[in-house]
């Protein structure tokens, strides 16, 4: 039987200090809760979970981006009060705003004790053009193409990957096409005729999209 | 068909030599094949318009001679960004669009993706469903291994007849799916809960005497390719794979167990019935071009064993959970990561649900794709006709390597 998450969690800030781990839990019946690495210790982490001698986790099976729109979440929050010389407590809806950012998420099996999913997520910041994460290739091969892959479709570039490139679109491509606000161009071969709904169409595409602001500068190669 | 194995690059897993500091592209440079000439080495392009490249695929190849000292992938003509289409549509309306990711085994993408939202919902499935699948997921690998091979010979020269002879038993199997799901080959069978339609107890026995006719075919097929001296000649000590690298690589399926890597998900993870048939794992020796394809030819008979046990067994009974809803289907909010062993290797969905009917993120793991990772470490030091081969022995289709 593999560790549970805060086993794991607990053998990492054993051995790695300062190592800041959180788990993301998964409110879903697949139980596949995940643990949520910064990103400084991110490479550490996963030359640990790989090396380990209990974990073992030689093979990463799936690697993969998540794009989280600025979203709101409304929590029910039980507060103390003191009302009337009385202390209480009271529940109270609160909202958070949680800012937008990328993710990419790795799924961690063991051939060798045969034991897995182990699931870790690297954040970054915020969704700017030029989002930057540790690349963990140097660690598990099989994250070289999925990375690129991420890179191509997402726009996060990995640090350290060797050769980060776009890999499904061509290199001449703009944009980053598995983003939620992604506008897809009305034709890729020619200029649309500029009259009535076409033309409608054609400025709703030319319209600004403050996130990629500079994007177009961005080429595939540093 | 020796080759120097000086030349020959000495896999390390994670660790990438000076192979890709060869060509420093000028970001300024126009992009082209002049400007990737360097020294003495000559840069061809092979495909995407190539009879052997299984589809539109190229590999930019610098040559020493007739020898690979550098081999780059090149991806994407088939791309239409699947996985932007699935988080459009609702869970159910990618089920047809996933028979078009590996349109060799429609069956087993589906099952796959079902697997994975049964999983995000925790639905449960009915006995003869996962009987029927299970069947239905050995005969796709038989016949998916069984073309391969033909393929294969194909790929070395032996034109069309042993293609031919691969077709001819493929397309008893296709002629079963047609009768069940109204298609040969785009079967959009299962159902979240089970299968969309239940098979009459006719098509079992036809299903049956297809499956006993099998080793007779294979029998006469082995005997076509395991003592014959060109294919051992072109296959054997060809593209040879450590166990190291290919773990770390993530190679799955029968190109990793060619390795000596007991790793079978259908073992592992005990996924559908498995755990109630008795089959062994085929496991290689070298990892060489050889091992991968004999890993074929022996998986087969492992299948027709399964098979065999399947037909006995299979209970009569519902095909799909009657509690599953079909219109509006939201899965509550969560997420989940769902695989099975295709008989490309691990296939596997990520699905993140924000309670909404479309999927807020919808992932193939596709085992053809990443099982390219090594491709130039396999190649580095053979000949162009050596590529050929091993490129046909890792299997691929391009429908779910670009996606």
């Amino acid at each position: 039987m593999m560790e549970s998450l805060e086993q794991i969690k607990a053998r990492i800030e054993t051995n790695l200090p300062g190592a800041r781990i959180d788990i993301v839990p998964n409110p879903g019946p697949s139980q596949q809760s995940s643990l949520l690495v910064d990103n400084e210790h991110a490479v550490d982490v996963a030359r640990l979970l790989r090396t380990d001698p209990t974990l073992q986790l030689d093979f990463c099976s799936n690697v993969t981006g998540v794009d989280w729109l600025d979203r709101v979440v409304t929590k029910k929050v039980k507060v103390k009060r003191v009302v009337e010389g009385e202390e209480k407590e009271e529940e109270e809806t609160q909202q958070e705003k949680i800012l937008g950012h990328l993710e990419a998420v790795y799924h961690l099996y063991s051939i060798t004790q045969k034991h897995g999913p182990v699931i870790i997520r690297m954040r970054t910041a915020d969704r700017a053009a030029e989002a930057r994460l540790p690349s963990l290739t140097p660690i598990w091969r099989s994250a070289e193409f999925q990375e690129r892959e991420i890179f191509d479709l997402y726009g996060i570039r990995f640090d350290g990957h060797p050769d980060m490139r776009r890999i499904l679109m061509w290199d001449e491509f703009k944009d980053y096409p598995m983003r939620k606000d992604y506008r897809e161009p009305d034709d890729y071969e020619y200029e649309p005729t500029p009259h009535d709904d076409v033309l409608e169409k054609a400025k709703q595409h030319y319209a600004p999209r403050p996130q990629l602001d500079g994007a177009e500068n961005i080429t595939a190669q540093k | 068909m020796t080759v120097s194995s000086g030349a020959k690059r000495s896999a390390v897993e994670g660790s990438r030599d000076e192979t890709f500091k060869l060509t420093p592209r000028d970001p300024s440079a126009p992009l082209g094949m002049t400007s990737r000439l360097e020294g003495e080495l000559m840069e061809v392009s092979m495909g995407p318009q190539h009879p052997s490249t299984h589809g539109v695929f190229r590999m930019n190849v610098a040559l020493d001679g007739e020898i690979v000292r550098k081999l780059k992938p090149v991806f994407g003509y088939l791309h239409r960004n699947h996985e932007k289409i699935g988080e459009n549509t609702s869970y159910l309306g990618s089920m047809p669009y996933t028979d078009r990711l590996d349109y060799f085994c429609s069956m087993t993408n589906n099952w796959a993706y079902a697997l994975s939202v049964e999983k995000l919902s925790g639905i449960e499935v009915p006995e003869r469903a996962e009987y029927l699948r299970i069947i239905l997921a050995e005969l796709t690998r038989l016949q998916n291994h069984a073309s391969l091979l033909g393929f294969l010979l194909s790929d070395m020269g032996a034109w069309g007849t042993p293609l031919m002879y691969a077709f001819r038993e493929r397309e008893k199997i296709l002629d079963l799916f047609e009768s069940l799901s109204g298609s040969r080959m785009m079967c959009d069978y299962m159902r979240f809960g089970g299968c969309r339609v239940d098979a009459t107890a006719d098509w079992l026995a036809r299903a049956k005497m297809i499956v006993d006719a099998f080793p007779k075919f294979l029998d006469e097929f082995e005997k076509l390719i395991v003592e014959n001296e060109i294919l051992i000649a072109r296959t054997q000590e060809v593209g040879k794979l450590s166990a190291d690298l290919a773990i770390s690589a993530g190679i799955t399926g029968p190109m990793l167990r060619a390795c000596g890597v007991n790793y079978d998900i259908r073992k592992v993870d005990g996924y559908g019935f498995y755990p109630r048939f008795k089959f062994r794992i085929p496991l290689g020796d070298h990892g060489d071009t050889y091992d991968r394809l004999m890993m074929r030819a022996l998986e087969m008979r492992e299948s027709i064993s399964i098979l065999k046990q399947a037909f006995e067994q299979i209970p009569e009974g519902p095909v799909i959970n009657p509690k599953v809803k079909i219109r509006a289907f939201r899965p509550a909010v969560g997420e989940a990561y769902g695989r099975i062993e295709a008989p490309k290797g691990e296939l596997g969905f990520y699905l993140i649900s924000d309670g909404s009917p479309n999927p807020y993120r919808y992932r193939v793991r596709p085992p053809s794709f990443i099982n390219l990772t090594i491709l130039e470490d396999l190649c580095l030091g053979h000949t162009v006709a050596d590529v050929m081969v091993i490129l046909g022995s890792v299997d691929i289709v391009m429908g779910e390597v670009d996606r």
